[in-house]
């Protein structure tokens, strides 16, 4: 076979796994698109509504502002709820790292925590706070902070203790060894507790705002439960799973950037 | 046991040294060095030669500021490395025995890396790095990633990093053992050349007595824990002409 039809035959193959890869994505989602329109024929509106009405609804939240800001309310809460577990669990995990006596001390804590359902932080929230948003930030802190604490305290204990040694033989100063050689070190693990805390983050704050807001996709889903608009709740969910999709999209893009200098093999899992 | 005093130009100085390790009467408990006296001279390449386990690493990382004493003084010129470990910043350049690049940085980066600690602009310590990677063949892989470099093109970067930052002084703990023979020798070469050309000092750790008697203008062999065995300066003349009798000499250290 000569290198030109190697490079067609080569082409070709890349394009049909490309084919099939895009097609064993979206075929389970369109099986399940299908079953839900076929029912939709045979049941009543508030159990199974058309896929069409659905899809309307979605365009109508996205459009219409006075809607679209729930869902913005949303995804800030997230956001910020997670932002401050990240700051606060980066710091705990740092001050793990470097004595075994805060250590030994904070992990039974934070273990406790872990083991706390995120409704009872809604009940404590609720006693403990008056504002909304303050009660809001506080279980989103405390429901995602454990984990988040543990996985940055992993990554920093699986920091190559041969690299660190090298860079610290050219006596860097604090921030230098941040910057050169921790970050770079953490930021894949970093990246992985976000995309996992951001899925925990999501269902955690529909159940905050289900039982304490007066705004937001929970709030808003509340709302289609009490007239019973099947279609309404379904809408106001999925806004919730393409924010998530987006941001998940953002972090593998960063992934996609910042680890560009991982080796690929042909051979992969 | 053999040591060298009263060096004139001494750069750096053990003076009765021990190091242990574990708590004592625990089962982990070990001297990896016992009492030791040893002084490098100015502009010296020493040659440290040991079986495994003997305590050179110990030492070198007790020279290098990244373990302390558990008695005795260590001095580089004049100062503590391990108490005094910032005044030492670009003053100590270390070859480890892997390659230790950083995977995330490409090799010039790698090689800017003393530099940027230095506080060297963008500019100034890009084309500093990139004298040292033609100056060790690696014109052309300056924007290679490590997995994309072989194990000797990885170990000249990983030397360019540490002459990059002109230290007066070299730590070398078996830079080239994990080499095939032919690059290891060609690295060697380079290597001694650059400490000469430079007027480095440089204490250079080896397991190989052949490396030793290539490298070292005196060669010190450690018995376990590390204490000096035999300590022999080497000139050109000796190094030639008795070269086989100083090799049954260590032959002999090493198997006492």
């Amino acid at each position: 076979m000569t290198a030109a039809q190697l490079e067609s035959s080569s082409a070709s193959r890349l394009g049909m796994t490309a084919l099939r890869g895009a097609m064993s994505y979206v075929l389970p989602f369109a099986v399940v698109a299908g079953l839900w329109q076929f029912a939709s024929l045979f049941f009543p509106p508030f159990l199974f509504p058309s896929l069409v009405d659905v899809f309307a609804r979605f365009v109508s939240i996205v459009t219409e502002w006075s809607q679209f800001v729930d869902v913005l309310a949303t995804v800030l809460r997230i956001l910020a709820g997670l932002a401050g577990a990240f700051l606060i669990g980066a710091v705990l995990a740092v001050l793990m790292a470097r004595s075994r006596m805060i250590h030994d001390f904070l992990s039974p804590i934070l273990t406790l925590f872990q083991g706390i359902p995120a409704l009872s932080w809604v009940v404590f929230a609720i006693i403990w706070f008056h504002g909304i948003e303050p009660r809001i930030f506080f279980i989103m802190v405390m429901t995602t902070l454990p984990a988040f604490s543990f996985q940055v305290l992993s990554a920093l204990r699986a920091m190559s203790r041969d690299l660190t040694e090298m860079v610290m033989s050219f006596r860097p100063s604090r921030s230098k060894l941040f910057t050169a050689m921790i970050i770079p070190a953490v930021l894949p693990d970093i990246l992985t507790a976000w995309k996992v805390n951001l899925g925990n983050a999501s269902r955690v704050v529909v159940v905050a705002e289900l039982v304490g807001a007066t705004g937001g996709v929970g709030y808003q889903l509340l709302q289609q439960q009490q007239v019973f608009d099947m279609a309404g709740a379904l809408a106001w969910t999925l806004q919730l799973v393409v924010f998530v999709l987006i941001v998940q999209a953002i972090l593998t893009l960063i992934e996609n950037v910042a680890f560009r200098y991982r080796a690929a093999s042909e051979r992969t899992l | 046991m053999t040591s060298v005093t009263g060096m004139e130009n001494c750069v750096i100085s053990l003076d009765k040294v021990s190091k242990v390790f574990g708590k004592a009467n625990s089962a982990g408990f070990y001297t990896a060095v016992d009492n030791l006296d040893l002084k490098v001279a100015q502009g010296q390449m020493l040659a440290l030669l040991g079986k495994t386990g003997c305590g050179k690493s110990t030492i070198f990382n007790m020279i290098a500021g990244l373990t302390e004493p558990s008695e005795g003084r260590v001095t580089v010129s004049g100062h503590d490395p391990f108490r005094e470990f910032d005044a030492f910043r670009g003053k100590m350049a270390i070859v480890f025995q892997g390659d230790r690049l950083l995977p995330w940085r490409t090799a010039i980066e790698n090689v800017e890396l003393g530099l940027e600690i230095l506080g060297q602009s963008a500019k100034q310590r890009r084309s500093h790095a990139m004298s040292w990677l033609e100056r060790l063949g690696l014109r052309g892989h300056e924007h290679d990633y490590p997995h994309a470099l072989s194990g000797g093109m990885r170990q000249r970067v990983s030397i360019a990093r540490a002459f990059a930052t002109n230290a007066n002084l070299l730590l070398c703990d078996e830079p080239f053992s994990a080499l095939d023979e032919m690059t290891g020798k060609r690295l060697r070469t380079e290597f001694v050349k650059l400490v000469k050309e430079n007027g480095k000092t440089a204490v250079f750790i080896t397991h190989s007595i052949n490396e030793a008697l290539e490298i070292g203008d005196r060669i010190v062999v450690l018995k376990r824990p590390a204490t000096i065995a035999i300590d022999i300066p080497l000139t050109s003349e000796t190094r030639d002409d008795a070269k086989e009798a100083i090799r049954s000499r260590i032959q002999g250290a090493l198997a006492a």
